[in-house]
């Protein structure tokens, strides 16, 4: 009798159950705490940005299942708004104002500077993988520009040399709080 | 004896260095055995000033500033913790004339209190509004406010009394506040000074707006760039509730008033109303048909009053002191004061509260002094990104809903971003498209098509392609995109386009041997 091929029947596992566990359980700690809420999403989005830093797109179906809203709705509010990311941020991420208040005082010429210094585009991480930079359409710094924030520090009138001793100062290592913020 | 001190903790000081002088103020005063009490407060709004430093005297408070850390060891050497001379002196705070010549009606505690201090907040009236209407019937509430003249001040200018009287007239069962604190219009940031220096007052103001409409439940829509507004914000909540200001019983009226704050996510249109609703419901960010108003069918289909920071921030001192006080100020249709916000290349930018009437001259010169560059302005944009560029000649144009609409512009949440004479108006036209096309929810098609059309228009006016064409063609399809848009991000988007247009038509020609060479 000739060997055959056995047809293997795929056994439903439990969404998310192939996650590393950090993602699995920065997910399931954000529904949990954030369930009861009328319009839960994106307290819970909020929740697991601020703990990884990103919503690994691989992480959806989880959130779905958890919330009993399809893969589509999920993806549809996670790449609708523009602060929550899907791909992995550097340890720090800068978010440059280009609104008009800073274009008035030079938010062009910084952005060209910003980009140059770091090597990247926008949305963009360094080759050193400490800073991505991300465009911010208003920091309410506006008197004060041009602004940008690191994390959460809000820096004003800034200037293309003042942008070069921020990167050198900044550490490294990830504060707590390092690329999750604003 | 123990000398207080206030350094603020608001956002544009923190970015100017405040923390750094906080902690090289009590460093030095400690390594003069200087017994001294720092209390973090909100920003005045004299940004060009911060951080500034207020000693309390015996002659009231005085002000230094800009203060940087390494102001400090001199500050001391000076007495300045008895108000000594100093290059940094500024006197009296309350006297410096940009401050003394406001009328802040809806931001006088702002940098005068401890924002997370609700003695504090007591102290400077705070609450009395709500003590006020507490006893008032609901319809009662809602005429004095009716009566104050207050339209909303996110920048429809919508009489707020009217609003409140359709939800408050509505049947559900559950009823919604809404504060939309999504401020993204660039050189607009009042609301974020308010909730970083008097956060008691928005939330008194909500309160007030329960009651007068029935409704048990409110929301308040932060934009996620403001994290300093957050973290005041939340602490402020904590507290109200932790005091019986919020929670199911308010002041043991036996009245219930629960607050939540919810986090945006970057997207401007999440400051169109409907949007707003989307976004707190779980949603993409994407625009709502009206009708049906969400005064009628608005969060979770439940009637709903939606309004900015500072209209529901301005209702307590209309309690406290009386419709026809606040009435009292202002001009034409537009009563009250507007909180107007000087930015972008402005000698003396900040906050400037101010009845409604006052011209945008006197802003821009008396209060703003000009340029920070100390070229000449050439350009104004009033009312955030949508707004038009008006040139000079406009300046004389009175801070008011009406006048503003009849000059072509729009008053908007009282931004002003001035320009000197080195802007391109051409760059800044196509920025307004190309903002449009990042911003779009993309529901109708004029929006979402029409501004990526729009920046390749413009960069085909500018190189000279046929530019008599792409003029028609750009101001064809602003006609288009004014009229067919659903809300307005597409529909006012033309404004600063035509304008620029219009009042620079300079920065978009071509020297005219390459516009007859290419026609």
């Amino acid at each position: 009798m000739s060997a055959r091929k056995r047809v293997m029947i795929p056994v439903r596992v439990e969404p998310g159950a192939d996650l590393p566990a950090a993602e699995r359980s920065a997910v399931l700690d954000a529904v949990n705490r954030n369930r009861a809420l009328e319009g839960a999403l994106l307290p819970i989005l909020h929740a697991i940005q601020d703990r990884l830093g990103w919503i690994p797109p691989r992480t959806l179906p989880l959130i779905a299942y958890e919330l009993n809203l399809s893969r589509a709705e999920v993806h549809g509010v996670v790449s609708f708004y523009h602060y929550f990311r899907q791909h992995e941020p550097g340890k720090h991420v800068i978010y440059l104002c280009r609104a008009e208040a800073c274009q008035a005082v030079g938010a062009v010429g910084l952005e060209a500077h910003a980009k140059r210094a770091l090597g990247v585009e926008f949305h963009g991480t360094s080759g050193d993988g400490r800073y991505t930079l991300e465009p911010v359409y208003c920091l309410g710094n506006c008197a004060s520009g041009p602004s940008l924030m690191i994390d959460r520090e809000l820096h004003g009138r800034m200037t293309p040399q003042r942008f070069d001793e921020l990167i050198s100062a900044t550490p490294a290592a990830a504060t707590p709080a390092g690329g999750t913020a604003p | 004896m123990s000398v207080t001190l206030y350094i603020p903790r608001e956002a544009t000081a923190l970015s100017l260095g405040a923390h750094a002088v906080a902690r090289a103020l009590s460093d030095e005063a400690a390594r003069r055995k200087q017994s001294v009490q720092v209390v973090r407060t909100g920003s005045r709004g004299l940004f060009w000033l911060e951080p500034l430093v207020e000693v309390q005297t015996g002659d009231g408070r005085i002000a230094y500033g800009p203060v940087q850390a390494a102001d400090i060891p001199g500050l001391f050497a000076a007495d300045f913790l008895n108000g000594g001379k100093h290059a940094l002196n500024l006197g009296p705070v309350e006297s410096i004339p940009y401050l003394k010549n406001q009328e802040r009606l809806t931001c006088g505690r702002l940098g005068v209190i401890d924002p997370l201090s609700l003695d504090d907040f007591r102290a400077h009236g705070g609450y009395e509004g709500l003590e006020n209407a507490l006893p008032m019937e609901p319809a009662a509430i809602v005429k004095a406010v009716t009566d104050s003249g207050l339209r909303g001040r996110g920048g429809a200018a919508f009489p707020t009394g009217i609003k409140w009287k359709t939800v408050h007239d509505a049947q559900g069962a559950q009823k919604y506040i809404v504060c939309n604190a999504d401020e993204g219009d660039s050189g607009t940031f009042s609301d974020r000074l308010l909730m970083e220096g008097d956060p008691f007052c928005l939330i008194e103001g909500m309160t007030i707006a329960g009651l007068a409409v029935g409704a048990t439940r409110g929301y308040i829509y932060l934009r996620c760039e403001y994290p300093h507004a957050h973290d005041t914000m939340t602490q402020a909540i904590a507290s109200a509730y932790a005091s019986g200001y919020l929670g199911v019983d308010v002041m043991g009226s036996g009245r219930a008033f629960d607050l939540q704050l919810r986090l945006g996510a970057g997207a401007y249109i999440c400051g169109e109303e409907t949007s707003l609703l989307e976004s707190l419901e779980g949603r993409r960010g994407q625009i709502r048909f009206k009708p049906p108003l969400p005064a009628l069918k608005g969060l979770f289909g439940c009637p709903t009053v939606v309004n900015n920071v500072i209209s529901f921030a301005s209702v307590p001192i209309i309690l406290q002191r009386g419709a026809q006080f606040y009435r009292d100020y202002g001009m034409g249709r537009s009563r009250g004061s507007l909180p107007i916000q000087l930015a972008g290349n402005i000698a003396r930018g900040g906050l400037v509260e101010r009845a409604f009437g006052v011209s945008l001259r006197e802003l821009l010169y008396d209060y703003g002094g000009g340029t920070r560059s100390g070229r000449p302005i050439r350009a104004v944009q009033v009312g955030g990104p949508l707004g038009a560029y008006w040139p000079e000649s406009k300046f004389d144009t009175p801070l008011d809903y009406e006048a503003f609409a009849a000059g072509g512009g729009m008053l908007g949440h009282g931004g002003i971003v001035v320009f000197d004479d080195t802007v391109d108006m051409a760059a800044q036209a196509r920025y307004a498209m190309e903002f449009c096309a990042i911003e779009s929810c993309g529901k109708c098609t004029p929006c979402r098509i029409g501004s990526t059309r729009g920046v390749e228009v413009i960069d085909r006016l500018v190189a000279g392609d046929r530019a008599a064409m792409q003029q028609t063609l750009l101001r064809d399809l602003c006609d288009t995109m004014l009229n067919g848009s659903l809300c307005a991000l597409g529909g006012l988007t033309p404004y600063p386009v035509l304008s620029a247009l219009d009042y620079f038509p300079e920065d978009f020609s071509k020297p005219a041997a390459l516009e007859a060479a290419t026609s």
